[in-house]
């Protein structure tokens, strides 16, 4: 097969099922969803217009394109609710993002010296969680959450606490359970990361009288900055949509984006809001979305 | 046996791990417990075990859901390894960047966001929503990380055994079917298995892709954690962590054994 541009027939066969099935079922749902979130709600079925009626030809489309409008837009950006589950959305993200970075550094950091035949153990380990259902994995946690759970039970036992604290439906469930969530997105890049890292740099810098806290901050962070950067990506855009942990370990009282939209859609059934909600975080995400795939694009095609 | 690795290696892997494993150890073992109080111990018993082989509805999703799971993952995997193919062997095309972009978009993508769209074409294709939806949500979604995959694997391949099969005058195609597919079959293998498992273990897109009469178990389970924690959950939660442990476990003990024959696939 050659790489000088020339598409053979045998090429083209091949790239077109995945090409255009990627095309069909992901980029032209997110026109659908962009139109949708200029339409209007209504009680039909389904519950917005307007519709295009193609069978109308120009006269239906002049119709159609009359009916849109920027509304719920408007309604997006004034209404206070949105905005706090933008911003509480982004923030639960970067703080769980930190404490990621802070518990997963150091843990990929001693598998990458730990014994090379303990290795691909260790990686199993934690990956396997993450092969386990996610659902699973946060329910677990109500478990050991809930007032009467084990933590407190646990807690009551070694007299740390008096009366039972309530752990469930509160932020701190929903940092716990994020972090839990995505441990394994951040450790297994850094790890693989810090895996090739050549060792003898590490023993040039000791030989040079380079002081070991030392060489970790100007020999081994910056070598493991795609690392970083790739966990740090794959961890932080998900979290800031995320939808199954804050409903499932949150409050009530203060909702994140990705509830905000399913509760738009399923409970309200105001189609275009939740349409115009993905389209906002879609842009809010759009440069994160692009870093992660340059990254990508680079650690797997360049020669 | 440890050397090399100082105390605060270990105790940061150590401390990971315990963290990774502990509430689903927990899970596991209150899965056996007698009590109708989750957290009450009320002695080691079958019991939750026994009434979940009576809950009609909840095997009646396992049914759907490993359904699903399996053509998703099948078709996944056929187009997931055409697509790493082409971003490997093709070089520049046009529309690369497209490609690429539409394969790592959804790697990233918040649930929600998929879902809704998926959902929306749907509804414009005026398609009834049930099994045949919620089994093409998974397969795009999937099909991703098939990609991903298979791709890290025929990188690092030894690309001169398919020159030297296209020199004695193979068609490019025959020669990846003959020789490459082979050589990568572990990676293709295990690109199914992660497919399988993501496709099990989705709620939030088929939440928005399923319909009456194709509720998944992620569904059913969702809809009854919603309404308090239940024994009968902690079981079948135990049985599906038992069946993934088992499978992952599996295919690594197989990758390794074929490394050691000195298959040149399951090198890395």
């Amino acid at each position: 097969m050659s790489s000088r541009g020339a598409q053979s027939w045998s090429q083209r066969a091949v790239l077109a099922a995945p090409y255009l099935w990627l095309v069909v079922f992901f980029l032209v749902p997110f026109a659908i969803v962009f139109k949708l979130s200029l339409s209007q709600t209504a009680v039909a079925q389904p519950p917005y217009v307007p519709l295009l009626d193609l069978g109308a030809g120009f006269a239906g489309l002049v119709d159609f394109l009359r009916g849109l409008g920027v509304e719920t837009y408007v309604l997006l950006f004034s209404d206070t609710l949105y905005l706090h589950a933008y911003f509480k959305s982004l923030i639960v993200a970067l703080v769980s993002t930190a404490i990621l970075l802070l518990i997963g550094f150091p843990m990929a950091y001693g598998m990458a010296r730990a014994p090379r035949r303990l290795q691909p153990l260790l990686v199993m380990l934690v990956v396997l969680p993450f092969w386990t259902s996610f659902l699973i994995r946060v329910y677990a946690w109500i478990n050991i959450l809930q007032r009467d759970g084990l933590l407190n039970s646990a807690l009551l036992q070694l007299r740390i606490i008096d009366t039972p604290v309530a752990w469930l439906a509160s932020d701190t469930a929903i940092f716990i359970g994020v972090v839990y969530s995505y441990l394994p997105f951040m450790v297994l890049p850094l790890y693989a990361r810090l895996e090739q890292l050549d060792r003898s740099l590490l023993e040039a810098a000791a030989d040079l009288g380079t002081p070991p806290w030392k060489t970790f901050w100007l020999v081994t962070v910056p070598l493991a900055l795609p690392g970083v950067a790739a966990g740090v990506l794959l961890s932080f855009i998900p979290i800031v949509g995320e939808f199954v942990i804050p409903d499932l370990l949150g409050g009530s009282d203060s909702q994140m984006i990705g509830q905000v939209l399913w509760v738009e859609f399923f409970a309200n059934k105001d189609w275009p809001v939740a349409a115009a909600i993905a389209t906002v975080l879609l842009a809010v995400l759009v440069i994160p979305i692009l870093l992660y795939e340059r990254a990508q694009r680079r650690a797997l095609e360049q020669r | 046996m440890l050397r090399g690795m100082s105390t605060f290696n270990v105790v940061a892997v150590a401390f990971g791990l315990a963290f990774l494993y502990l509430p689903i150890l927990i899970l596991v073992v209150y899965s056996f417990n007698h009590s109708q109080l989750v957290t009450v111990w009320g002695g080691w018993s079958l019991r939750w075990y026994r009434e979940l082989l009576h809950d009609e509805a909840m095997l009646s999703s396992v049914w759907i859901s490993l359904r699903v799971a399996a053509l998703s993952a099948t078709v996944a995997t056929v187009l997931g390894t055409l697509a790493a193919a082409a971003l490997t062997r093709f070089g520049r095309f046009r529309g690369r960047l497209l490609f690429s972009g539409m394969i790592y978009a959804p790697l990233v993508m918040p649930e929600v966001i998929t879902g809704l769209a998926l959902l929306l074409l749907f509804v414009a294709l005026d398609a009834d929503r049930g099994f045949w939806t919620v089994t093409i949500a998974h397969t795009t979604l999937t099909m991703c990380f098939v990609t991903i995959v298979v791709q890290s694997r025929l990188i690092g391949f030894d690309r001169s055994l398919e020159e030297a099969a296209w020199d004695l005058g193979c068609a490019p195609w025959k020669a990846f079917l003959v020789v490459t597919l082979p050589l990568i079959a572990p990676a293709v293998a295990a690109g199914w298995l992660l497919a399988f498992a993501l496709s099990l273990d989705d709620l939030v897109i088929a939440s928005f892709t399923s319909g009456p009469g194709a509720t998944t178990l992620p569904l059913r389970i969702y809809s009854q954690v919603r309404l308090g924690v239940k024994p009968e959950i902690n079981a079948i939660c135990t049985i599906l962590i038992a069946v993934v442990a088992l499978a992952t476990v599996a295919l690594s003990l197989a990758a390794k054994r074929s490394a050691l024959r000195g298959d040149p696939a399951a090198q890395g």
